[in-house]
C-alpha cells in the first residue's frame, strides 16, 4: 500500500473518529492537523466550548497522564502543547462570542529571579481549558506585579511558578506580603514547579503545591466548588 | 551509567598513608576530572573517588537519596567522607541528609557558583537569571547532557520554547583548552545564543579539597 493509500483524511471521518484522530495527532504534536480538526468540528456546528472540552482537553489529559506515568516526557508534552496552543488560538475568540461557561479568574506569573515558563505556560493553557479567565504575568515577577494585578483584574486564584531552587523561596515573600496587607484569604494560592513539593507548599503558606498542570486544573476546580459552596451556604 | 563500584585512588599508586586516615570523595560525575586532576596535581594520595552518574544533574530530586546511599555503603570503610556536591537543585534536602548523617559537602547552590568562587559568583553573578552556563564537561557532554534529552536533535523548533528567555551563554572555562572553546562557541550558536568565555579554574572547589586533605592528614 503506499503512503498515500495510508494518509488519514480527517474531513472524511465521522465525529467520533476525528475526535479520537485527534487524540493521536495531540499526542504526537501535530499542530496543523489539530488545527484543521478543530476547523471541521466547528464547521459540523459544534460549539466552540465543545469542541474545546471534548478534542483538545480530552487529548492533553491523555498526554499529561503519559507524562506523569514516564511514558511521555518533556519534549513530546512540549510538542502537543504546541499543537493545542494551535486549536486554542482559533476557538479562543469564539469562545468569548459564545459565552463558554466560566470556572473563574488566575492571575499566575513566573516569580522574581527566575525566567522559566514552559510549566507555567502549559497550567495556563490547561486552565484556560477548563474555562478558566487566565492572566499571565509572564516570568521574573516582583511581589510588586502580582499586587497591581491581584488589584486590577480580582482573580479568584494566585498562581506562581519557580524552576530554581535559589527562587522558589521568593514564593513565600509573596504570601508573606498578602499577610501583611490583610488580603491573603481573599485569593486562592496555588504553586507549582520542578523543584517544589507538598511540603514546600505547606510551608510558605500556600494553599495548595501541584505537581503538573492537570492537577494545577484539579485543585482549581476543587477550591471553585468549595467557594460557590460557601457563597451558598451565607 | 551506574555509581562506580569501587573507589579509585586520587592517585593510580597510593600513597602510605593509614586506612583510618583515607578520605573518600562522593561526587557528582560532572566533577570527576577535575577531581582527580586536583588530587593527582597536589599528590594527595590519600584521597579515594567515587562518583555518582552526571547524569542526575538533569534530576536534581534523586541526588539525596543516591548520596545517602552510597554514604551508607561506604561508611564502614572510611572515617572521613566528603560530599561533592553543592545544592544542585536539591532545595537543601541534601544539606539536611548530610547534617543527619555527620558528613560535611561543598559549600554553595550549583557547580557554576563554586568553580566561580560562591562569595563572587554571589555577589557579581547572582542576578544574571538570562545565563545558560556551561562547565568544561558540560561542552564535552553537550549533546548528551542537553541536545537529546531535551528533543532538540529530533524537533530543532523546540529550541526557541526552550531557550527563548536566555540571552547569553556563559562558559566557564576550568582549563585553557582552545578546541573546547572553540566547542562552546559552537553551543551557543546551536541554541541562538551570544557567547562568553570566563576561565574560573577550579575556584572553591580546590579550596574546599586543601582543607578536607589537611584536616585528615
Amino acid at each position: 500500500m503506499s503512503e498515500q493509500d495510508d494518509e488519514i483524511i480527517l474531513s472524511e471521518l465521522d465525529d467520533e473518529e476525528l475526535v479520537q484522530q485527534m487524540f493521536d495527532d495531540l499526542y504526537d504534536g501535530l499542530k496543523e492537523e489539530i488545527e484543521e480538526g478543530v476547523n471541521i468540528l466547528l464547521g459540523r456546528d459544534w460549539a466552540p466550548y465543545q469542541v474545546l472540552t471534548e478534542a483538545l482537553v480530552g487529548g492533553m489529559t491523555i498526554v499529561g497522564k503519559d507524562f506523569r506515568d514516564g511514558i511521555l516526557f518533556v519534549p513530546e508534552v512540549l510538542l502537543a502543547a504546541n499543537a493545542m496552543k494551535g486549536g486554542m488560538a482559533i476557538l479562543k475568540p469564539l469562545l468569548a462570542e459564545t459565552g463558554a461557561p466560566r470556572m473563574g479568574k488566575m492571575v499566575i506569573g513566573t516569580v522574581k529571579g527566575d525566567i522559566h515558563d514552559i510549566g507555567k505556560n502549559l497550567v495556563s493553557m490547561m486552565m484556560e481549558g477548563a474555562g478558566f479567565e487566565v492572566v499571565d504575568l509572564g516570568i521574573n515577577n516582583p511581589v510588586e506585579n502580582y499586587l497591581e494585578a491581584i488589584t486590577t483584574e480580582e482573580p479568584d486564584i494566585l498562581g506562581m511558578s519557580a524552576l530554581l531552587t535559589t527562587t522558589m523561596p521568593y514564593m513565600k515573600v509573596v504570601i508573606d506580603t498578602l499577610i501583611e496587607k490583610g488580603i491573603r484569604d481573599d485569593y486562592v494560592v496555588l504553586v507549582g514547579g520542578a523543584p517544589l513539593n507538598e511540603e514546600f507548599g505547606k510551608a510558605i503558606g500556600a494553599d495548595a503545591y501541584c505537581r503538573d498542570a492537570a492537577v494545577a486544573v484539579e485543585t482549581a476546580k476543587e477550591y471553585m466548588a468549595r467557594k460557590h459552596n460557601l457563597m451558598a451556604a451565607s | 551509567m551506574s555509581p562506580r563500584r569501587t573507589p579509585i585512588p586520587a592517585q593510580e599508586e597510593p600513597g602510605e598513608v593509614a586506612d583510618a586516615n583515607r578520605v573518600l570523595l562522593i561526587a557528582c560525575g560532572a566533577l570527576a576530572r577535575e577531581i582527580l586532576a586536583i588530587t593527582k596535581g597536589h599528590s594527595w594520595h590519600h584521597m579515594d573517588l567515587t562518583c555518582l552518574p552526571a547524569l542526575l544533574h538533569n534530576a536534581p530530586d534523586k541526588i539525596t537519596d543516591a548520596v545517602r546511599a552510597c554514604v551508607a555503603k561506604h561508611r564502614d570503610s572510611y572515617q572521613n567522607i566528603f560530599v561533592v556536591y553543592a545544592d544542585c537543585g536539591t532545595g537543601g534536602q541534601l544539606q539536611s541528609a548530610c547534617d543527619d548523617m555527620g558528613v560535611k559537602m561543598i559549600a554553595g547552590p550549583h557547580c557554576y557558583s563554586f568553580y566561580e568562587g560562591n562569595e563572587r559568583f554571589s555577589n557579581e553573578h547572582a542576578d544574571e537569571i538570562t545565563a545558560f552556563y556551561l562547565t568544561d564537561f558540560l561542552v564535552r557532554q553537550f549533546d548528551a547532557f542537553f541536545w537529546k534529552p531535551m528533543g532538540l536533535d529530533r524537533h530543532p523548533n523546540l529550541r526557541d520554547i526552550y531557550f527563548k528567555h536566555y540571552t547569553k551563554l556563559v562558559y566557564q572555562a576550568q582549563t585553557d583548552d582552545p578546541a573546547l572553546t572553540k566547542k562552546a562557541r559552537d553551543c551557543a550558536s546551536r541554541l541562538g545564543l551570544a557567547f562568553e568565555r570566563r576561565y574560573t579554574g577550579y575556584g572553591d572547589l580546590e579550596t574546599v579539597l586543601r582543607d578536607q586533605s589537611a584536616l585528615s592528614i
